[in-house]
């Protein structure tokens, strides 16, 4: 079977399949346009099957595909071909009239990319490759601090799916980068799927150094040159070689693996891997409703941050912070002391310790006792926390440039290479993954992300519903119109407005004096330092709210200022943060713990006792 | 509803295991199809690349990239000695020579008169890849290794630490419940696979490294007394490659927790066997558990091969599982229930579940993903 690549809305779709095909789970949604809208109705899923003793990737993307039809009555399949158009044979419940899929199966995109200055190419590059939806497993640059044999040893030891150099500004000096390609030919560096085939690697520096990088690195990798992505000290030109990675990744990697080959043919666009994906549907909202955004998806090994501020887009992925196979790592980045800090109770450290080394070998348990959700919850608060931190060091403005510096900037000492990352001017907060969308109360997920991101002044809060925001991104690149309704519709669930004032002082003064103009009535209070509230907000409504901050305290309109804004609802309603910022949590354990408690009970957060009947954890026969 | 889907990890007295053993480049294939090979046999052997040593000649002897060619006193691929000259000037006065000498013994890889460095390889390391089990050869992949097949008694670990190791099964710990101590290791236990009950502690784990012992079988450790034996907290499950004198292998998890009664007394009838140990660990796709593989005998392997293969198809009523979470953490009980309707469980999840039975016969309910099957053999 094969559908006819389409690049545009050149032919009217009415039905849709998409799928993900995850490490371990591959996703199906079917859209349907009911009426003149896109809607996602059915969605089938199966284990993915890029492993042995399958070793083809389209078994499970067919299994899941299967799912969907059992379910919405459609025929979809025709034994091993997707039936395409929809309507085949007269029936309007046959066929789709595309199927699309992301990939990150086998681990994803990996690969290296080395640069000349760290803080420049080097940054610029590894920025190219993150957004390609690559997980860099490292960077090399001329003063990386490493001997030259122990970059070669580097080089040879990892194995990625692909390389990118780059190095060198245009008509600059080419022997940097030259010294660097000489590095990998000496490496000798293999890919990390297949034998039989030399490793691509992408050339994307110093357009005067492409004769002499040719040379070296032709005969030793599958070279592809392309335009500088840092063409001037001032800019960055990274799309060109984020589409090179695009078309390797479908050429070389995915052809690689298992069943791709089928998969590709199958698909009526190039399959994208999965974090490219979801940057490009974050893009697309960000840009479509004029937004500052950040976009977190926290798995079990990886968290992805995707931002888009001012129209730049930037995405990091924290390789080793996840909620199960990385989640040991986590409290080795984070430390025991900041994990306790969000826990409501007192736990052993070793048997806090063990627990999560047990979570980690044993991926799929699921929390049974409230006390273990909460200890998940605390820790998926320091991944968040962790990736958010290293997502502000990538994602800055351009360092190495030189700067017309005026008398005030003097006075600020502000450098090149700020982040991007301004918490006061995020509109929304997306947040996806398993602990965030299968938090069983949502505002679980409200507070894990206020608590982790802390963010200032007036921002929107909403999770993934069923982390399909993958298929939507593929689904932009052909009909943009379709991936938003769903995305608006069926893939987001706004969670609500926080306010957060910025400022601190002593619990019980005043923080602000709010009015509300609630769809009840009108609602009009003062805010104290150290609380948290919660009020009634539902989904589709909004309010106008009039924000009287106290003296030194600012809630986005500067100190003391005056704020007049139209906020929106969610399933959680309108959070006044008066915690302060930055939040602060008492050392003392007791104060701690009495604190949070305070905080959750305000906000209903979890269960004050546990359901009678159903209780696991008690015996069947009675209470022992 | 009669099934849910739970894996387990195996534990067999007789199964059919093949090892695919691929080099990590091209190179030979040593073996035959249909041969039978023992663990410590070579199957296959490659070159590795040797070591790169990187010499800025320019600036050493202050000439220009450029110029480089011209003072080279060897070429491309040419073999040099430690101390060989490698590039020298020519002056009309001999006192003002000067030369740049080879570090190493190995060949001349590039000379660049881009950036005046001159790259030295090492000779090649050659790289035995073992069999690592005793079996037959049963397929040749030309170039780059084979596929070994073995009829053994089985075991899968939960974690493991440590690369491949083969030696003697010895039992140290009298049941599944008892810790193992440091005074029950003794040199008797050099060069073995000691086998232990329910935990080990870190003054255990130092002797094991004093003794010499190869490998460490036990039910679990405290993730603390894991983190001196590596000298870092491990954040990722992926495992295999430390050094720390033995191989270890965890069959149930962190915290003191009895050994599974069918793991040890299955270990228990096979001490004083030779066993192949693996601590390697990959608990992302393609999940890789740490093994023991104790090959049987012609006489073992042919009296269960009527033996239909092992279909791993869920839980049902009457398994023996073990429970892999809090709060009944390392308890071992009987399926007595598995509701189909979803259940909501205290955190207020609503997830499909399962009832067990454990043997003081009291009954609880439990998230079917916090189950472990024990799998019979």
């Amino acid at each position: 079977m094969s559908i006819d690549s389409q690049s545009s809305t050149d032919r009217p779709l009415s039905t849709i399949v998409a799928t993900d095909c995850g490490s371990t789970t591959t996703k199906a949604i079917l859209i349907e346009k009911i009426g003149n809208e896109y809607r996602q109705t059915y969605r089938g899923e199966a284990p993915t099957t890029v492993e042995a003793p399958f070793e083809d990737v389209t078994r499970g993307v067919l299994n899941a595909i299967a799912e969907i039809e059992e379910l919405s009555g459609r025929k979809i399949l025709d034994g091993e071909h997707i039936i395409t158009p929809s309507g085949s044979g007269g029936n309007p419940k046959t066929g789709v009239d595309l199927y699309i899929s992301t990939s990150s199966a086998g681990g994803g995109l990996q690969m290296m990319v080395a640069g000349v200055v760290q803080s420049m190419t080097g940054e610029s590059a590894q920025r190219c490759a993150l957004g390609a939806g690559a997980i860099v497993m490292d960077v090399l640059a001329s003063n990386d601090g490493r001997l030259p044999h122990e970059k070669i040893e580097r080089i040879r030891s990892l194995r990625p799916d692909m390389i990118l150099l780059s190095g060198g500004t245009d008509g600059g000096t080419i022997t940097h980068v030259v010294e660097m390609a000489e590095y990998i030919a000496a490496a000798e560096p293999r890919p990390r799927l297949g034998m039989s085939y030399n490793l691509p690697l992408i050339y994307a520096g110093n357009k005067e150094a492409r004769g002499r990088i040719s040379e070296i690195l032709g005969k030793k990798t599958a070279l592809t040159v392309t335009e500088n992505l840092r063409p001037t000290m001032e800019r960055e030109n990274l799309v060109p070689a984020r589409n090179k990675i695009h078309d390797l990744f479908l050429e070389h990697v995915m052809a690689q693996a298992p069943g791709y080959r089928k998969l590709i043919e199958w698909a009526g666009a190039p399959i994208m891997p999965t974090p490219a994906a979801v940057g490009l549907i974050m893009e697309t909202i960000a840009k479509k409703q004029g937004i500052n955004l950040i976009g977190v998806d926290i798995g079990g090994a990886t968290t992805d941050v995707f931002s888009i501020f001012h129209g730049a887009f930037n995405r990091t992925v924290s390789a080793n912070l996840g909620m199960s196979y990385s989640i040991s790592n986590v409290l080795a980045e984070s430390g025991l002391e900041n994990i306790m800090r969000w826990v409501p109770f007192s736990i052993e450290e070793q048997d806090l310790r063990n627990r999560i080394k047990n979570k980690m070998i044993r991926p799929t348990t699921v929390p049974q006792t409230l006390e273990e959700l909460q200890v998940e919850q605390a820790i998926a608060r320091e991944a968040l926390r962790l990736a958010l931190g290293h997502h502000k060091t990538l994602a800055t403005g351009l360092k190495g440039v030189q700067q017309e510096r005026s008398i005030s900037d003097v006075f600020e000492q502000k450098g090149s290479g700020q982040t991007l990352i301004n918490m006061l001017d995020l509109d929304l907060i997306v947040g996806s993954g398993g602990i965030l969308s299968h938090a069983p109360r949502r505002v679980q997920s409200m507070l894990m992300m206020v608590d982790a991101y802390e963010p200032l002044g007036v921002t929107e809060l909403s999770v993934d519903s069923i982390f399909m925001m993958p298929h939507l991104g593929v689904l932009s690149t052909v009909n943009e119109q379709a991936a938003m309704e769903v995305f608006v519709h069926d893939c987001m669930i706004y969670l609500g407005t926080c306010i957060a004032p910025i400022g601190l002082d002593k619990a019980g003064e005043r923080c602000l004096d709010y009015t509300i103009a609630l769809p009840t009535g009108e609602l009009k209070g003062t805010l104290k330092f150290g609380e948290i509230r919660l009020l009634p907000l539902g989904v589709s409504e909004e309010a106008m709210v009039h924000l009287k901050p106290a003296r030194n305290v600012d809630v986005g309109a500067g100190r003391g200022e005056t704020l007049e804004r139209r906020v929106r609802g969610g399933v959680v309603g309108l959070l006044l943060d008066g915690r302060g910022r930055p939040l602060r949590l008492p050392s003392r354990h007791e104060d701690r713990v009495s604190l949070l408690t305070q905080w959750h009970q305000a906000l209903n957060l979890y269960p004050a006792s546990v359901p009678p009947a159903i209780v696991a954890g008690e015996t069947t026969q009675g209470k022992r | 509803m009669a099934h849910s889907y739970t894996p387990g990890l195996t534990v067999t007295p007789w199964s059919v295991i093949t090892k695919k053993r691929i080099l990590p480049i091209p190179g030979a294939v040593h073996v035959q199809d249909g041969e039978s090979v023992s663990s410590e046999k070579v199957v296959a052997s490659a070159e590795l690349p040797g070591k790169v040593h990187v010499i800025n000649v320019v600036n050493q002897m202050g000439i220009q990239p450029e110029d480089l060619k011209e003072y080279m006193t060897k070429g491309e691929g040419d073999r040099v000695e430690q101390g060989e000259v490698l590039a020298e000037t020519k002056p009309l006065i001999k006192w003002f020579k000067s030369s740049v000498t080879s570090p190493v013994t190995g060949f001349i890889e590039t000379i660049s008169n881009s950036t005046g460095q001159v790259l030295l390889r090492e000779p090649p390391r050659r790289l035995d890849l073992f069999s690592y089990i005793d079996g037959r050869v049963v397929e040749v992949i030309p170039g780059q290794g084979v596929r070994i097949e073995t009829t053994c008694a089985f075991i899968q670990g939960i974690f493991g630490i440590g690369g491949e190791t083969w030696g003697t099964l010895i039992l140290a710990s009298e049941s599944p419940e008892e810790p193992l101590n440091a005074r029950q290791l003794t040199p008797e236990h050099a060069g073995k696979i000691v086998i232990g009950g329910s935990f080990v502690g870190a003054d255990a784990l130092q002797r094991a490294k004093a003794v010499g012992v190869k490998g460490l079988v036990i039910g679990g450790m405290h993730d603390k007394d894991l983190r001196a034996l590596l000298g870092y907290d491990l954040g990722v499950a992926i495992t295999g490659t430390e050094n720390i004198g033995f191989t270890l292998v965890l069959t149930e998890g962190f915290g003191h927790i009895p050994m599974a009664r069918k793991t040890f007394d299955l270990l228990r009838g096979l001490s004083g066997r030779k066993a192949c140990l693996s601590g390697a660990t990959q608990i992302r796709a393609g999940v890789i558990r740490p093994e023991i593989i104790v090959p049987l005998t012609p006489e073992e392997s042919s009296r269960r091969e009527d033996r239909s293969v092992l279909v791993k198809e869920g839980a049902k009523i009457g398994d023996p599982v073990r429970v892999i979470r809090e709060p009944y953490f390392g308890r071992i009980g009987e399926v007595v229930a598995l509701p189909s309707e979803l259940a909501m469980i205290p955190t207020e999840s609503r997830v499909r579940v399962m009832e067990v039975q454990f043997a003081d016969g009291s009954k609880v309910v439990v998230p079917r993903a916090n189950v472990e099957i024990i799998e019979e053999s």
